[in-house]
Order: C-alpha cells, then sequence, then structure tokens
C-alpha cells in the first residue's frame, strides 16, 4: 500500500504535543529536578544526589503514612466491592425502580469532594452533628476529633458512603448485560440462587469488577480532599495519608527536596499498582 | 409419553402473545415450530418448559397435568440461540453440571460426559474453557449439557441461528441423528423453512401467536391447511395470484397468462400459491407455461440463482438452478410448473395441490 506523505498532519498533533508538554512533563520534570536538589531562597539550588529518595525510603514518618495509605486502601476494598455487588444485585431490573435507584446511586458521585468533607464533618460532630450526637447519646464515647479510632471509622465510613455507588453502577452494568437466557438455564439445570451467582454472576461480572477495583484503589491509595476537609489528619498522624503527608511536608514545612523525592516515589508507586491491575486485565484478554 | 397443551393462551398485559392453542407432541418425535421472528415460538417454548406460566389453559405431560409445575421439577433441557454456557467451567464440567446437580455419581458422569461428548464430537477440548472455543463448539457444548440429562423433553430455540452458514450446515445435518434414538419429545423452533425440511419430523407453522397448522413436515409443506400456512412455509417469499377457473382454461386476472389444465375444481375464482422453485428460467415436469416478465433484480445464492421479476401487477420471484445471468430491465422468459400449484378458494383454504 502506498502511504501519501503529508508533513501538514503535523500541525495537528503539534498543539497536543505542547499541551501534553505544558501539563505534563514539564511540571514533571520540575519535581524531578527538585528532587535531587537543595533549594534555598532566590534561586539558589545545590546538588545532592540521591539523598533525599535515600532519606524518605528510610523515614520512619514515610513508612508510617504509606502503611496507613494500603490499611485504608485495603478496608475501602474490603467494604464496599461486597457491599456494592450485593445493593446492585437487589436493584430492579426493570420498572420505574430502575431510574430512582440509578439517580439515588449516582447522587453522593455528583458532589463535589470538599463538599463531602464538611458535610461529614459536621454530620459527626460530638457535640451537634445528627452522627455525632446520637452515637454520644446512645452511650457511645464517639469523638473523631481526639480518638484515632473515630476518625478511621468516620474516614472510611465516609468514603463508604462517598464511592460504593461506584462499584454499584459498575456492577448493575455488569449484571445487565447478561443475558436472561443464562438464568433460564441454570433454572432449567436445577441451580440454587447461590450458584447461579457463584457460577453465572460473577464470572461475567469478572470485567467490570476489575476495572472497579482498579479505580477504587486508585482514587482511595490518592484520596487527600475529604479527609484534609473531615480531619486534616488528625487527630495526631491517626488518618495522616500519603497525599496529607506530602502535602504538609512540601507546603507546610517547604522540604521541597524530600517532599519532591516523596513525590516521585508515590508515582512510582501508583504506577507499579497500575501496570499489575493492567497486566492482570489483560493476561485473560490475550486468552480469546 | 406425551405433551399437549390444551387451550394455553398466553397474554401480557393487554397484549396476546399466544391465542389459544391446542397441540398434542407425541413420544419420540422431533417437532418443528416454524415461524417469523415475534411468531411466538419462544413464548410457547417456555411455556412447554415451565419457564413460563399460560393465561389460562393445561400442559399434560405424560398424562399428568403439568401446569404451574416449576421447571427443576421437570425433566427438561433447552439450548438457545445465544451460545450459553457456564463461563468458568470447562466444557466437561459444563457437560456435568446439570448431572452434578442431581447427584449422579462421579463414575457414571465421567462415562456420560464422554460418550455425549464423543456424540459431538467435543472429546478433544473437554479441558478447555467456553471462550477458547468457537461458536459452533461452544454451541455443542451447550447440546451436549441438553443431551447428557436423559430429558423427557428436549427444547431447541433457534440453536443454529447465531452459527456461520458452514457451522450450521454442518450441525444442521447432525441434528436429527442425534434424537434418533432417544426417548424423548424434540422441540425445535426456527424461522427457516429449509431447517425444517431438513430435520423432518412434524412442523407446526406458527404466525402472529397462532398455530396455523400441524402435521408431518413434508404433508404441511406440500398440502398447506391454508394460505397462510403455505406462506409461512415458503422461503423465498411464495407467489400469489388470483386466477379465474372455466371449463380447462385457467386465467390470471392480474395479466392475460392462461393455461388449460384438468384439474378437477368447479369453475369460479381462486387464489394460486406458486412456490419460486416452480418458477425457472428452463421447462421444467410435464406441464409446464411460458410467462413473460421484466427483471426487477437477478441474485445468485451459492449454486442457485433467484430472479425477481414483474409482469402485470404481479411482482414475483423465480428460482433456478446453475447461474442463470439476466439483466436488470430485461425481459425474460419464465416457465411455470403447472402441476405443482396449490389452489386456494376465497377463503383462503387449499383446495387442491394439483
Amino acid at each position: 500500500m502506498n502511504k501519501t506523505l503529508n508533513p501538514k498532519a503535523w500541525y495537528f498533533v503539534i498543539p497536543v504535543f505542547a499541551l501534553v508538554a505544558f501539563n505534563a512533563v514539564v511540571p514533571l520534570m520540575t519535581v524531578v529536578n527538585y528532587s535531587f536538589q537543595e533549594t534555598f531562597g532566590s534561586n539558589v539550588f545545590q546538588w545532592e544526589g540521591t539523598r533525599w529518595f535515600k532519606e524518605i525510603l528510610h523515614s520512619e514518618r514515610f513508612h508510617a503514612s504509606l502503611g496507613r495509605q494500603f490499611i485504608f486502601t485495603f478496608i475501602i476494598l474490603l467494604i464496599q466491592l461486597p457491599l456494592g455487588i450485593a445493593i446492585a444485585l437487589t436493584m430492579p431490573k426493570k420498572g420505574w425502580g430502575v431510574p430512582v435507584c440509578l439517580i439515588l446511586m449516582s447522587m453522593p458521585l455528583l458532589i463535589p469532594w470538599n463538599v463531602v468533607g464538611a458535610m461529614w464533618n459536621i454530620f459527626a460532630l460530638p457535640d451537634i452533628g445528627f452522627l455525632g450526637n446520637s452515637l454520644n447519646s446512645i452511650g457511645f464515647d464517639y469523638n473523631f476529633t481526639q480518638q484515632s479510632g473515630d476518625a478511621w471509622f468516620t474516614t472510611i465510613l465516609m468514603d463508604v458512603w462517598h464511592w460504593t455507588s461506584l462499584v454499584v453502577l459498575l456492577s448493575y452494568a455488569g449484571l445487565n448485560s447478561i443475558q436472561p437466557a443464562y438464568y433460564q438455564a441454570a433454572e432449567i439445570d436445577g441451580a440454587s440462587r447461590w450458584d447461579i451467582f457463584r457460577y453465572i454472576e460473577l464470572p461475567k461480572m469478572k470485567k467490570v469488577l476489575t476495572l472497579a477495583i482498579l479505580l477504587r484503589f486508585m482514587d482511595s491509595f490518592m484520596i487527600y480532599t475529604e479527609p484534609f476537609v473531615l480531619t486534616g489528619g488528625g487527630p495526631g498522624n491517626a488518618t495522616n495519608f500519603l497525599s496529607l503527608d506530602l502535602v504538609k511536608m512540601a507546603l507546610g514545612q517547604f522540604d521541597l527536596g524530600p517532599a519532591a523525592a516523596m513525590s516521585l516515589i508515590y508515582f512510582l508507586i501508583v504506577l507499579l499498582m497500575c501496570w499489575v491491575f493492567y497486566s492482570l486485565m489483560m493476561k485473560d484478554e490475550g486468552r480469546t | 409419553m406425551s405433551l399437549e397443551l390444551k387451550n394455553v393462551e398466553k397474554k401480557v398485559g393487554i397484549e396476546t402473545h399466544i391465542y389459544s392453542t391446542n397441540l398434542k407432541l407425541k413420544k419420540n418425535t422431533i417437532n418443528v415450530l416454524l415461524g417469523s421472528t415475534l411468531a411466538g415460538k419462544t413464548t410457547l417454548m417456555q411455556i412447554m418448559a415451565g419457564l413460563d406460566k399460560p393465561t389460562s389453559g393445561e400442559i399434560w405431560f405424560n398424562g399428568e397435568n403439568v401446569t404451574g409445575k416449576e421447571v427443576q421439577k421437570r425433566n427438561c433441557s433447552m439450548v438457545y440461540q445465544q451460545f450459553i454456557n457456564y463461563p468458568n467451567f470447562s466444557v466437561f464440567e459444563n457437560i456435568a453440571s446439570p448431572l452434578k446437580i442431581t447427584g449422579v455419581k462421579p463414575d457414571e458422569i465421567k462415562q456420560r460426559v464422554g460418550k455425549v461428548a464423543e456424540l459431538l464430537k467435543l472429546s478433544p477440548m473437554l479441558n478447555k474453557k467456553p471462550d477458547e472455543l468457537s461458536g459452533g463448539q461452544q454451541q455443542r457444548t451447550a447440546l451436549a449439557r441438553a443431551l447428557v440429562k436423559d430429558s423427557d423433553l428436549i427444547l431447541l430455540d433457534e440453536p443454529l441461528a447465531n452459527l456461520d452458514f458452514k457451522l450450521r450446515e454442518e450441525l444442521r445435518e447432525e441434528l436429527p441423528k442425534l434424537f434418533e434414538d432417544r426417548d424423548c419429545i424434540v422441540v425445535y423452533a426456527t424461522t427457516e423453512p429449509l431447517d425444517a425440511l431438513m430435520i423432518g419430523g412434524n412442523t407446526a407453522t406458527l404466525l402472529e401467536g397462532n398455530v396455523i397448522q400441524y402435521g408431518k413436515t413434508l404433508d404441511v409443506y406440500s398440502k398447506p391447511e391454508n394460505l397462510i400456512s403455505a406462506k409461512v412455509f415458503s422461503d423465498p417469499p411464495m407467489n400469489i395470484a388470483e386466477i379465474s377457473k372455466s371449463g380447462e382454461i385457467f386465467k390470471i386476472k392480474e395479466n392475460s397468462v392462461q393455461w388449460k389444465s384438468n384439474v378437477k375444481i368447479k369453475d369460479g375464482n381462486y387464489k394460486i400459491g406458486i412456490r419460486p422453485h416452480n418458477i425457472t428460467t428452463y421447462k421444467e415436469g410435464n406441464n409446464s407455461v411460458e410467462i413473460n416478465g421484466k427483471v426487477l433484480i437477478s441474485e445468485l445464492s451459492g449454486s442457485e440463482s433467484l430472479i425477481h421479476f414483474t409482469n402485470g401487477k404481479l411482482n414475483w420471484v423465480s428460482l433456478s438452478n446453475g447461474i442463470q445471468q439476466k439483466n436488470i430491465g430485461e425481459d425474460t422468459k419464465l416457465f411455470m410448473n403447472i402441476d405443482e400449484f396449490l389452489y386456494f378458494d376465497a377463503n383462503n383454504r387449499l383446495v387442491t395441490n394439483g
């Protein structure tokens, strides 16, 4: 086949290229730049090599926030996936209930993240918040601003409220794509409700669930806004997740070098997890 | 063993999906439900299986009223147009699944699955998953699942519709053999008259929720009770014209084509139905009548030629063997085999088949 050579095509590519360079490559390179140097005022820099990276990797503070982050993400996935699937299974498949459920389910997803944080902050206040006040009045000693367990509980509850819908919507889409004939065939075989779930619905939802895990992992791993507004990482450092810690280091203490190194390590962890998920998904794709 | 539908009717909301139907299917028969989409084939099958309840009427199986009896408690199996298998089971596990649920011993499962797999040429892929198989193999797996159970009733809902041409031909030939020595009733739904002819057995023609005619496939084909049944059982569509008969002279009203025949019917007006393959570009049979036509479309289908043509107000299709090249707009001579004409009266009932 003869390809026509037309350099004009580049004119269409260059703007995009410039845009991507401007909003992704340039800032990233700035961060890379900071991570290898000590920064003083008035644009004075001093080469530090890999010092900041070593420091971060050996820092207990980083280990602690990374650990918190993994625990948080793990708990989130553990709750949201089964809960999301369970809700999707109970949602109606036809009739007026469908739009009602879909709208109700999408609501939390449409609320700006800092509003979610603020809402839950007020909702959970031990003296005037509905949740906090109710818990205290029925005998729980609940105060999320002072007790780390309560802070974790509230943060997790907030995230479950905010994001389970995403899993629900994805699972619901997956369930709806199963042809009715599958259910009939299973019925004829005499399969139980559990069999149908285990051997038809779950395998058929595999793809959307992988996607749900990926999205929920990424989002919860990079969570910032909601806990920032809700707890600010407190009490103490109890809910100080990676991104919160990073911002504190960069903008609170103005340790640009270590913060830049931490950003890159954070970025690499996310990238690595992305790659792991991607290859897991592609492994199945390649088989067919 | 027999399956009997007595005045079965199915309504959904204000729509009637099946009008009052009586049908008696006998032991060891293959029964084809022939009709276009929305004719009610699937609904009828679901009622037979017990997946769906009739609004009124009764279903009797082996002399027992099974209306409303749950599908799990009946011994039937079904194959669908889509290839329905358990996605994460191997072919072996898929075929074995109905046996496992009923608690058959592992040794027996192995033996029975092996036998059915052999029959359906699945033995080499017993360890594969359905999505590693071709469409034809997936459907064979679904068929194997239906056969392994030794059901009393096997329902096949357009099982070949999603297969490509060659696989369809292949499986269509095998199907009747698969059911030959089985002690069961097979019901096969299809939109294609050719399927019915190749499968044989009995055929019920369906139109818009009505069973038009039920009988031996060849009888239904050659002696359709009425024009509707004849139309359902004809692909390409049947050619129809109004004629008048007086003495030995038969004359098509829409144009002036006429012929002599000694078909013994009273003088008067009739409708004739002519299957496309009885109008050909060459003389066939002992009594053929010439008809002129202007070619509308000429298309090849395998080793056959379809010529759509007009003559006066008539808009007909002819089907000839071999490759017959015609140009659009060309005037051409065709021959009708008058021995194969179907004659219908004013109420569209068959008077004689020539």
